[in-house]
């Protein structure tokens, strides 16, 4: 199928975007890589009268590695986390995170800040800003990522707002980060999935972070697991406190009980890798 | 809702046309440019089959839109070997001139009956050559997952995972099986 008429904005600096968006209300949407809202454009599950791409605001793209933070722009392809050697070097975890999203000519278009701002619940990155508590720049105002996403699709985001950049912290010392998930077929969304970032001293966890995405409407941070984790608990009962407090639904996929076995078993694949037991 | 004019390079040549905002960069390339090499399936970024390069990355051109693409270089499967005369009349006439040469990875999924129908087959060829641009020599592992994104519904995809490795050989300066045109004098 083909999207409805509209009409389309090529603004160049985040002033005229913003303006644009507070012109049309809900009527306009920001374009972003596409790689979500043009599919739902197509299929007619919705439709704007006006797109404002951001793909001309240049001051919206690229990396930038700051005193202990990662400042990423929001219309960074998500293809640039899993090249770029600042990024893989400064957070590992998004590293690890980029190649499970579809496929690479998906990630060759798809933005860092479209994936957060879509926040689809089986989607990587809102796990792992939420995991690494990730400050999302909303112009003026800076969300904290467990602030940010409120349900499937759903984020504190106004119409007339955009994402302008996701910061993330740069961890110090011996960083490890695993991304584990199972999907029926490579590159489709998760069933279920863990992403997990730890910092090992001496042989021993010293911090962890774990947050579980596809198991609720919004990513799940594992608080008590990563406790555990780090009180020398063993990798399956970190993992069993990880899937506790979730009940996720039953859908055509899979059902809640499904996700949440899966949901362990990725958890503790991850722990394995990081912690190399 | 006035059209616009879009004027973009593609496969190395300037060309230019008018596009709705809403048309997509394949139906652009398709029916403004005559390009139909490029094919559409899903029309909703799952198949594949419209895979071009954009600024030299495979991407789906379904999802772009031709308004997008201005001042933009594109790549489609026309441009991805050069065919010199056009189309490949040589078995009808073997006098013809100026066969069309198959690029490595053509060549490669020809051998190796990567294609049964050939719908998908544009979208293959794109986006394995630029994966092999950037991989040059995967894994068997990374060959399945650089082919994850598009699909094909007759070959079952052993043909095309070994056309794959046979385009690696091809492109590493093996030797091409398959000469075309002897009986030339
Ligand atoms: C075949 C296929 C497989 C996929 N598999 C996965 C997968 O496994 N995991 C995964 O996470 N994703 C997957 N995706 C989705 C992909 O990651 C998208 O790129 C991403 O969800 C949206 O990013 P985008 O830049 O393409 O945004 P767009 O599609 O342009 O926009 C998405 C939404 O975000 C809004 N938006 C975008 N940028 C901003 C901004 N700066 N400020 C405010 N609002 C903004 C848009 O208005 C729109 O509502 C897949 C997509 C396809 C087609
Ligand atoms: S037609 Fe573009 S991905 Fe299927
Ligand atoms: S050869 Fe027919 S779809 Fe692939």
């Amino acid at each position: 199928m083909k999207p409805a008429p509209f009409e389309y904005h090529s603004p160049a600096t985040v002033a005229e975007a913003l303006a644009l968006l507070r012109e049309h209300g809900d009527d306009a949407k920001p374009l972003a890589g596409g790689q979500s809202l043009v599919p739902m454009l197509a299929l007619r599950l919705t439709r704007f009268a006006h797109l404002v791409d951001l793909n001309g605001v240049g001051a919206l793209a690229g990396v930038e590695l700051q005193p202990e933070r990662l400042h990423i722009g929001s219309t960074t392809r998500q293809r640039v986390l899993e090249r770029d050697a600042t990024v893989a070097a400064a957070v590992p975890l998004l590293a690890r995170a980029a190649p499970h999203i579809g496929h690479f000519q998906i990630r060759n278009r798809g933005t860092v800040g479209g994936s957060l701002a879509h926040a689809d619940p089986a989607s990587e990155l809102p796990a792992v800003a939420v995991a690494l508590d990730a400050e999302l720049v909303v112009g003026e105002r800076t969300v904290a990522a467990r602030d940010f996403f409120t349900g499937t699709w759903t984020t504190t985001l106004a119409d007339d707002e955009l994402l302008t950049a996701a910061v993330f912290p740069v961890w110090s010392g011996d960083v490890r980060a695993a991304v584990h998930e199972v999907a029926r077929r490579n590159g489709d969304f998760a069933l279920a999935g863990a992403a997990i970032q730890v910092s090992v001293d001496d042989g021993r966890v010293a911090r962890a972070a774990i947050a579980l995405f596809g198991l609720d409407s919004t990513p799940v941070r594992a608080l008590d697991a990563e406790a555990a984790l780090v009180a020398g608990e063993s990798l399956a009962a970190v993992a069993a406190l990880a899937v506790r407090d979730v009940e996720p639904n039953d859908d055509i996929h899979a059902t809640g009980a499904q996700r949440r076995r899966i949901g362990a078993a990725v958890v503790e694949r991850a722990l394995q890798e990081v912690c190399g037991g | 809702m006035a059209d616009h004019d879009v004027a973009l390079t593609v496969n190395g040549e300037p060309r230019r046309g008018r596009a709705e905002a809403r048309t997509t960069l394949a139906d652009f390339l398709r029916d403004e440019l005559g390009l139909t090499g490029t094919h559409l399936a899903c029309e909703h970024g799952v198949c594949g089959s419209c895979t071009v390069l954009f600024d030299g990355d495979a991407v789906r051109a379904c999802l772009l839109f031709a308004v997008q693409a201005a001042g933009h270089e594109v790549v489609t499967i026309e441009g991805i070997a050069p065919a010199p005369g056009g189309p490949d009349r040589g078995a009808l006439d073997p006098g013809a001139p100026d066969r069309g040469a198959l690029g490595p990875v053509q060549q490669a999924f020809m051998e190796c009956h990567g294609l049964q129908c050939g719908f998908c087959t544009p979208g293959f060829v794109v986006s394995v050559s630029a994966f092999l641009d950037e991989c040059s020599d995967p894994t068997d592992a990374q060959i399945l997952d650089g082919l994850s994104g598009n699909l094909c519904r007759c070959t079952g995809y052993q043909g095309i995972v070994a056309a794959v490795r046979r385009a690696v050989e091809l492109r590493s300066g093996a030797l091409p099986a398959a000469e075309p045109s002897e009986s030339r004098p």
